[in-house]
């Protein structure tokens, strides 16, 4: 290997020889590049998928009441199921080492929202001050509703960065500007971002408040908690849908709600909805390790190919070495070092063209469910390295019975 | 420093087999110049492919420098082609993507010498065979006789004990013949064995013995008075 006179010998070789070198070098840089490619969108999905999950906080439970379906204890069925407060506060002071983040919720609908003249379009909904962490909201200005003005029915509004754009470009920062919810000023305190834009055109303002400003009474919309994260994703998984059961239990035992009875109280989890797209992931993932092992395979055989030609045509010279008394072993190693050093070059440069090409243009990618498609770099690498040795293997045999053919019958070879 | 005794050699061609060597008996000893004459197909070739370890008899005995060739392995055989025997071919087998210098110089890589002593080396032996010029040049752009003359260069740079020259000036004219058959005879004066193969009755005669070939068995050996072909070289 560190053989000089040897490297100097496979260099002059490589040198004249340059489109056998070529079209190896080609194909197995080819080979490499494809699978390159390959498994990095396959990764690009996985991660995409990922994403449309990161939405919510991934450990979110969350609780919709709906009509009753299902007759019990003599109740009848399209019963109108509605949430209160003190639905929340049992659950939350009874589980509280349970939970990590939780919001009551509560849609406020019929009122007229305006800035200055302007009537603006978008949702309000009344929020615990959680609900920032549930719904993995990120402040890009100010702050999301805090403790203090949850007790004292503040009248302050977060509103998100959509609206910002659209209503309040023409200044610096929204923070201090009142926005008029049926004439009633609420200061806006914070803009926050999330993942779409269509998830930006909200307004929170204190659950408190809208209990008692807008005629909320007691009700409250839905309920949303997250669980304390766990490491392991499987133990993640039985926690979410422990509690999630365990919640329905109590909210149908509190409003005589038949224990069957889904569409009555829907509590979904993330995390069990994760579940089955992680393992739709994987299959995902499953099925470009496939394609790519299959390229690997092309790969394999083109190079075996190669130097089976590569051999067969170096037949006479390998004869003439061997009159001129090289050993065969000797004969052997040249071939074999060359293919090595092909492969290996050529699938490192390979390697590098196609992280390159994922590096610049991965990031930029704007299509849903692909997002940043990369690769492992043992992955790659490990390929190539298979890539070389299935060279040198399939450049072993007939190198080595080339080498120990009787040199006369080698030097007739045309 | 050869003997072989009853050698024989068959071609097997399908389901028929031709005879080439039908029992040879001879020896050459140290310091020989040995002409080998024959008509076409005579067997001349499959003769010094034996000698030179390039092609194996059927049957027979093959003694070169005391040791028995016979079944021996492969390295040792390379070992052999390396440094005592040097090989011209009938059809100069050069490497095609070689220039003359490097395909001069590829004993002596197998040698294990040094780059730079390699190419010195070489470049010594192509300007004895007059190819100073053609040193950096392929075998496609060399003529017949360039190129026999650099197989010659080859041979002999590894300065072989036996040297074994199948049609040694087949692609020569007579003036480079004789250039050659010169360089031949100093070699030879230096106390190296040669065998060479040739068609010509004045090569053969510039040798010390000829030996005749025909259907495969020695019809004629004989000690002859050896013409110096420096007479005919200024
Ligand atoms: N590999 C082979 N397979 C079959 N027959 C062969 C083979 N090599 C040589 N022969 C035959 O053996 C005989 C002797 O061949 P050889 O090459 O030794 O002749 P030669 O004396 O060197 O002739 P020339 O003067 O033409 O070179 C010829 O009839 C030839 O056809
Ligand atoms: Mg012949």
């Amino acid at each position: 290997m560190f053989d000089l006179e040897r490297w100097q010998e496979i260099f002059d070789t490589i040198r004249k020889n340059k489109l056998r070198t070529f079209l190896t070098g080609v194909s197995v840089a080819s080979g490499i590049f494809i699978l390159v490619i390959l498994l990095g969108f396959g990764q690009g999905m996985r991660n995409g998928i990922a994403r449309e999950f990161e939405q919510d906080a991934s450990t979110s439970v969350w609780v919709w009441p709906g009509t009753t379906t299902k007759e019990y204890k003599g109740l009848n069925p399209g019963r109108r199921i509605q949430l209160r407060n003190e639905n929340f506060d049992t659950w939350t002071a009874l589980n509280g080492e349970r939970i990590e983040y939780n919001s009551a919720r509560n849609f406020v609908n019929g009122v007229s929202v305006t800035y200055g003249n302007e009537a603006l379009v978008y949702g309000v909904q009344g929020v615990h001050p959680d609900f920032q962490f549930i719904d993995n909201a990120k402040m890009s200005e100010g702050r999301f509703l805090n403790y203090s003005d949850h007790v004292n029915t503040a009248k302050v509004i977060v509103i998100g960065n959509k609206i910002k754009k659209d209503v309040f470009a023409h200044l610096d920062s929204p923070i201090g500007e009142y926005v008029d919810i049926s004439g009633i000023p609420f200061k806006i305190v914070g803009v926050f971002k999330e993942m779409r834009e269509r998830e930006e055109e909200q307004m929170y303002i204190p659950i408190t408040t809208v209990q008692r400003v807008f005629n909320g009474g007691d009700r409250i919309s839905n309920m949303a908690f997250t669980l304390p994260p766990v490491e392991d994703f499987d133990q993640a998984v039985t926690q979410a849908v422990a509690f999630k059961e365990e919640l329905r239990g109590y909210l149908s035992q509190a409003h005589t709600i038949h224990p069957e009875d889904e569409s009555a109280m829907q509590v979904w989890s993330a995390l069990e909805e994760a579940k089955r797209y992680y393992s739709l992931t994987g299959n995902i993932k499953l099925f470009f390790w496939f394609v790519g092992i299959c390229t690997i395979i092309a790969g394999v055989v083109g190079v075996s190919n190669i130097m089976l030609i590569v051999v067969r045509e170096r037949t006479r010279e390998i004869g003439i070495r061997k009159a001129l008394g090289a050993r065969p072993w000797s004969i052997v190693g040249m071939i074999l070092h060359e293919a090595v050093f092909i492969t290996a070059f050529s699938g490192f440069f390979g390697l590098i063209l196609s992280m390159a090409l994922l590096e610049v243009v991965g990031p930029n990618i704007e299509v849903d469910y692909v997002l940043n498609p990369s690769v492992d770099l043992r992955v790659a690498l490990t390929t190539v390295f298979v890539l070389i040795l299935a060279g040198t293997l399939a450049g072993f045999f007939p190198a080595w019975r080339a080498a120990n053919i009787q040199v006369i019958n080698a030097l007739r070879d045309e | 420093m050869i003997q072989i005794k009853d050698l024989h050699k068959s071609y097997r061609m399908g389901s028929n087999s031709l005879h080439v060597l039908k029992g040879i008996n001879f020896s050459v000893k140290e310091g020989e110049l040995v002409a080998i004459m024959g008509s076409s197909g005579s067997g001349k070739s499959t003769l010094l492919n034996i000698l030179g370890m390039l092609d194996v008899a059927d049957s027979g005995e093959y003694i070169l420098d005391g040791i028995p060739i016979k079944n021996l392995n492969e390295t040792k055989a390379a070992n052999y082609r390396n440094k005592f025997l040097g090989f011209i071919f009938q059809s100069f087998n050069l490497i095609n993507y070689k220039t003359a210098l490097e395909n001069v110089a590829l004993p002596l890589y197998y040698q294990g010498v040094g780059r730079k002593e390699r190419q010195a080396k070489a470049m010594k032996y192509l300007e004895q065979v007059g190819l100073r010029e053609w040193s950096h040049h392929v075998p496609s752009e060399l003529s017949g006789g360039q190129k026999q003359r650099v197989a010659i260069a080859r041979a002999m740079v590894a300065e072989p004990k036996v040297l074994l020259a199948d049609e040694l000036t087949g692609a020569l004219d007579s003036k480079t013949s004789y250039e050659v058959m010169d360089l031949i005879q100093k070699i030879n004066d230096q106390g190296n064995t040669i065998l060479v193969v040739t068609h010509e009755d004045d090569i053969a005669h510039m040798c010390k013995r000829i030996v005749h070939l025909r259907d495969g068995v020695i019809v004629e050996d004989k000690e002859i008075e050896q013409v110096r072909a420096s007479q005919y070289v200024q």
